[in-house]
């Protein structure tokens, strides 16, 4: 049995602790928003974060979450308040959205750690996440205004 | 925390596909692909129906519109809690259609905007495709499918509901309007909203007059309007085929034979039935099955598994000897697909000829949602949920391998992850795989491709090689242009070859993009080699176009330099009685900067392409450093696609396209060794990444011409004006694609 | 015979590499017993042959991979530049979501192509890149015994690297595909020392 936090609940699943942390949080545990692309860290589809960190979840064992709290896209927020969700409507990113919660989980990650990211910066943060429909400049678009409505007072 | 699917309700007896009738003559021209016109009986008993709008034009018997909601036909439902439903009959899989086909039927409903949902559609003939006869996405066609469709679905229930409203006040229809969901009498400023009509409307008879509103007076269609499917797509609830999850499924993955065609000899099962998890190994006809209590079991199972295979035919196939086969077959006249003038009397008596081959590669489609099928198979019925691009045909193979009548089988449409024509398969090999699956697992069971499977799987772009030679009079313009194509057909062998191949051999998506080139050269010659490989080849993202694109853009280069011709003056030359192309050519050009100065060390190309019926141009700014890695740094693209619906999902199509085509010329192949493909993943078959892409540019022709094509019009042109950029800065040519480092190095071969 | 011309078989099987690799681990045995001098202290010119030895493996794919001349760490035995634009960080464990552990487990996964693992996996710091990439024997000696560009390790703090530190040693067990240094570790580091005690003599 291995336990660990899912968007702040505990949980316990009784896979292998081999298993790849992502078959494990889309089969045993049913949050289907975290998707598999390739099985071996290249597309970023399946991306998570881990004690507020990024991990590919397809190549992550189950041990390695053990006792530590894992967020998905579902537990990112509640209704659609997180600044890079509302980017994401307001500039209508996605096409088949299969990458979208991978996009989002990486960028979430900028963000926090760079509150106001260049081009640059969201090369190097975002490379690691493949779209196939080509949303590209879109994603960067759409960062750069999530850092905007970051700061932004939200209306009351 | 239940993430189960909810599987859609209805029960009813689906209708039966006509067969028989005539149909009415549609205005809607699609003339490469109207090989499904006529209704027809398809070899291995698939029996297509034809468009009959009686049929769209009712509800579904006992449809969910019996829960109390108004269906006055097979498209919308209206609830009394004043919530819209439209039943969305073709598949979303990026390109924008379950905010696209609802901005068509509101356009006439005029409901409120909010309350609008989607649902998938079930396989009916009332969904059929208005041209191609079966219920299908593809071909760049949904919009034109749908355009008049929509709209009329649309009106009949605004119209019904209106008149209801009408005849509970006792006032004329005429004298009411509707705002918003609202019927407002114009008079009394009396008000009913449309849930509360529904009971009302649900007993009036359908008008058999449906006018539809003067484009004018639009104040959905061509307007930016957000996507319906966005919040579902970005906080994990929309619903793809791999996310459908049903009580007690089992999960399988097939191990297939390393080499097209091949066969299981035997298996040792032994080590797989040891991993915790696995239920059972078992033989079908596309290899060995291994089901699991779940996906990761099955796939260590798989891992475990020991095959002998019977490695068929094609154990010694190579790309490479594919390559130089098909350069010594281009060098000999195949079938001619297209004859104007005198093509060899003119280069006989042309000033100058220019010859050049082009060649580009085997492509998967490598969507990000690999491939993946659920079957629910009981003994008198079959429920299959998939993201599929091809409803009617998946249901009547499926129906086959079943032993059921092809009603008892229903299809739901998931969401899909991308499709790009892979999920149109002519065999419905991912669901027909599935279904000898099912029989095996005896419970609802989903098989899932991994990665390596979809790249190793076929059913790719073929590979092509093109031969051109043109004649140039003593001023440099063209006179004459033969092209020689040689590639697999992709209709072959399917039952759309009648309709795809004429009776003289020659598929017509070979040669589209080629055949019909819209430059003014007088003397023109398209022939065609069809050479039989064992390869499973199949349309792939603007398929012929991917290829003709390339080389007839690039070769159009290389004539406009060998002329002493700016290519985009040359391309304007010959353009000119292409008035729709001209247009977008010259409007690339000025948003491109053409012929203004560019940073050192940065060149610019141009392309053009007509493709679904739609026009583009596109100017590519691009450099290549020292060990010959090619930088794209802006794409400007131009497009008239006829009337828009929705410019930010036109912009956005012509965006993603860009991004495959360049994925295409700068990255992709699939190769062959003694009949294996080399290529594994994402590692191996590279996908344009983020600090890869391009800034790009969209702009769009205004027309108030009938819409067209738009999910693939931007492909073909990117590659070349690609190249002929890279041909600006560096003065070498690209006749290969993907674009290769080692090419372009200084001093490296690549002729000029 | 170089291990960076003999594994430029990117797309090789496992089989394959690992053949290539044990024959040329034979090859460089009967080097290394051949250059094993018998003194008590080697002199300069068995110093100097002995650094072009471990020069062999520097600048192997295994170990020249994460000494990158630039800011993006290589991959595959043909060093090509990591696919999906790494930066090293300014701690060296890569930036935002693409960290090294973001890929990379503790351990190797099964698979080709896999992605490798080491608990340590990391980049030099920015400030000492450590660059091997490129580098001439001449310069890469020169550079190992420059303190400003290794941090002010000393050579034998260097040795030490090279014999004890965990991720250094991952080279020698780099998981499926990919083709281990053409020396042993523990010849890497008998030659390091003969080298070392030589007083580290540079190659012209």
């Amino acid at each position: 049995m291995t336990s660990f936090f899912l968007n702040g609940k505990p949980v316990t699943v009784d896979d292998d602790p081999s298993t790849p942390l992502l078959w494990v949080i889309r089969d045993s545990l049913g949050l289907t928003g975290t998707k598999f692309g390739c099985g071996m860290a290249l597309c970023g589809a399946c991306t998570v974060h881990l004690e507020g960190a990024a991990i590919r979840s397809c190549v992550a064992p189950l041990s390695r979450v053990s006792g530590k709290h894992v967020t998905t896209i579902e537990g990112l927020s509640p209704d659609l308040s997180h600044p890079l969700q509302r980017a994401w409507i307001e500039i209508d990113v996605p096409q088949c959205g299969y990458c979208q919660s991978g996009q989002i989980m990486s960028a979430a990650v900028l963000l926090k750690e760079n509150p106001k990211p260049t081009d640059k910066d969201i090369d190097e943060a975002m490379s690691g996440n493949i779209c196939r429909c080509g949303t590209y400049s879109r994603i960067r678009r759409a960062i750069h205004r999530a850092s905007q409505l970051a700061t932004e007072r939200r209306p009351s | 925390m239940s993430h189960l699917y909810d599987p859609y309700k209805s029960t009813s007896p689906l209708l039966t596909p006509e067969s028989s009738s005539p149909l009415p003559a549609k205005t809607l021209r699609v003339p490469r692909r109207d090989f499904l016109k006529t209704s027809a009986a398809i070899g291995g008993g698939l029996c297509f129906a034809a468009y009959v709008p009686e049929l769209a034009a009712r509800p579904l018997k006992n449809s969910p519109a019996n829960d109390g909601s108004f269906a006055p036909n097979a498209f919308v439902r209206i609830a009394p809690n004043d919530s819209v439903t439209i039943i969305a009959n073709h598949s979303e899989m990026g390109q924008g259609i379950y905010t696209s086909l609802p901005m068509l039927l509101n356009e006439e409903l005029e409901a409120d905007w909010s309350k609008i949902r989607v649902e998938a559609a079930p396989v009916d003939a009332a969904y059929n495709h208005t041209v191609f006869g079966l219920q299908m996405t593809g071909g760049s066609t949904t919009t034109p499918s749908e355009w008049e469709r929509f709209r009329k679905m649309g009106a009949m229930a605004r119209l019904m509901l209106v008149e209801a409203a009408a005849q509970k006040w006792s006032v004329p229809a005429s004298q009411c309007h509707v705002e918003k969901g609202v019927v407002i009498h114009n008079a009394s400023g009396r008000r009913a909203s449309y849930g509360s009509l529904v009971v009302a409307a649900s007993q009036l008879k359908p008008p058999t007059d449906i006018p539809l509103k003067d484009p004018k007076q639009f104040t959905l269609i061509g307007k930016p309007t957000r996507r319906l499917d966005t919040p579902s797509k970005i906080n994990g609830t929309a619903q793809f085929g791999l996310d459908v999850h049903l009580p007690g499924m089992l999960f399988a993955l097939v191990a297939r034979p390393p080499v097209f065609g091949g066969k299981v000899e035997n298996f040792d099962a032994s080590e797989a039935l040891k991993i915790k998890g696995v239920r059972a190994v078992e033989q079908v006809p596309s290899g060995v099955a291994v089901i699991a209590d779940r996906f990761w079991p099955a796939k260590l199972g798989r891992d475990k598994l020991k095959i002998s295979w019977d490695e068929g035919a094609n154990a010694k196939l190579s790309t490479s000897q594919m390559l130089a086969d098909f350069s010594k077959q281009s060098a000999s006249p195949g079938t001619i697909a297209k004859k104007t003038g005198d093509a060899a009397g003119a280069l006989a008596s042309a000033a100058k000829t220019i010859t050049a081959e082009y060649d580009v590669p085997y492509l998967a489609h490598a969507m990000m949602e690999p491939l993946n099928c659920v079957v629910d198979l009981r003994p008198d019925s079959c429920e299959i949920w998939t993201g599929t691009q091809f409803e009617t045909v998946d249901r009547a193979n499926a129906a086959q391998v079943a032993g059921l009548s092809p009603e008892k089988v229903q299809i739901h449409t998931t969401l899909l992850g991308g499709g790009f024509g892979r999920r149109a398969n002519p065999a419905s090999d991912f669901v027909v795989e599935a279904m000898h699956v099912a029989k095996i697992a005896k419970a609802p069971v989903k098989v899932v491709w991994t990665r390596e499977d979809d790249l190793a799987g076929g059913w790719y772009r073929p590979m092509w090689h093109d031969r051109f030679v043109a004649g140039l009079d003593g001023a440099g313009n063209p006179t004459a242009w033969t092209h020689t194509i040689v590639g697999q057909s992709i209709a072959q062998g399917t039952p759309f070859a009648q309709y795809m191949i004429n009776k003289e051999g020659v598929d017509s998506t070979s040669v589209e993009g080629a055949a019909d080139i819209l430059y003014g050269i007088p003397n023109l010659q398209v022939d065609l080699h069809t050479p039989k490989i064992g390869v499973p080849v199949q349309w792939w993202r603007s398929v012929g176009h991917s290829h003709t694109g390339f080389s007839v853009e690039s070769f159009f280069d290389e004539v406009a330099h060998a002329g002493g011709k700016d290519p985009y003056e040359l391309r304007r030359q010959l353009l000119a009685n292409q008035p729709r192309m001209s247009a977008v050519l010259n409007l690339a050009a000025e948003k491109g900067g053409w012929g203004k100065p560019l940073p050192p060390g940065r060149g610019r190309g141009i392309a053009t392409h007509f493709s679904f019926d739609s026009y583009v141009a596109q100017v590519v700014e691009a450099s290549v450093e020292k060990d010959g890695t090619v930088r794209v740094h802006r794409v400007v693209c131009a497009v008239d696609c006829g009337r828009v619906v929705n410019p930010d999902i036109v912009k956005a199509q012509m965006e993603g396209g860009i991004i495959f085509g360049l994925t295409a010329a700068l990255k992709t192949e699939i190769t062959l060794e003694n009949g294996r493909v080399q290529q594994k993943n994402f590692h191996d078959y590279q996908m344009l990444r983020m600090f890869e892409s391009p800034e790009i540019e969209v702009h769009i022709v205004p027309s108030e011409l009938s819409p067209t094509g738009v999910g693939e019009p931007s492909v073909p042109p990117v590659a070349p004006a690609l190249t002929n950029a890279i041909f600006a800065v560096t003065g070498k040519r690209v006749r290969r694609l993907p674009i290769r480092a080692a090419d372009l190095v200084a001093g490296s071969g690549a002729r000029s | 015979m170089t291990a960076v011309n003999a594994s430029r078989y990117r797309h090789s099987s496992a089989l394959l590499c690992s053949a290539s690799a044990l024959s040329l681990l034979m090859v460089c045995q009967i080097t290394v017993i051949h250059a094993a001098p018998q003194g008590p202290k080697p002199d300069a010119n068995a110093s100097r042959e002995a650094f072009l030895q471990v020069y062999k493996v520097f600048t192997s794919p295994r170990c020249q991979n994460c000494h990158p001349p630039g800011d993006s760490p290589l991959q595959g035995d043909d060093s090509h530049v990591h696919l999906q634009n790494v930066r090293r960080g300014k701690d060296g464990h890569g930036v935002y979501s693409m960290r090294c552990n973001t890929c990379h487990q503790t351990t190797n996964l099964p698979g080709d192509h896999m992605p490798p693992g080491n608990p340590k996996w990391l980049l030099p710091t920015p400030e000492h890149k450590m660059v091997f990439v490129g580098r001439s024997p001449a310069e890469l000696c020169r550079q190992l015994k420059d303190p400003k560009q290794t941090g002010g390790r000393s050579l034998q703090q260097l040795l030490e690297h090279v014999s004890s530190d965990d991720l250094v040693g991952w080279a020698w067990d780099p998981g499926d595909g990919r083709t281990p240094p053409p020396l042993s570790r523990a010849e890497t580091v008998a030659q390091m020392k003969i080298w070392v005690e030589g007083s580290a003599a540079c190659p012209q």
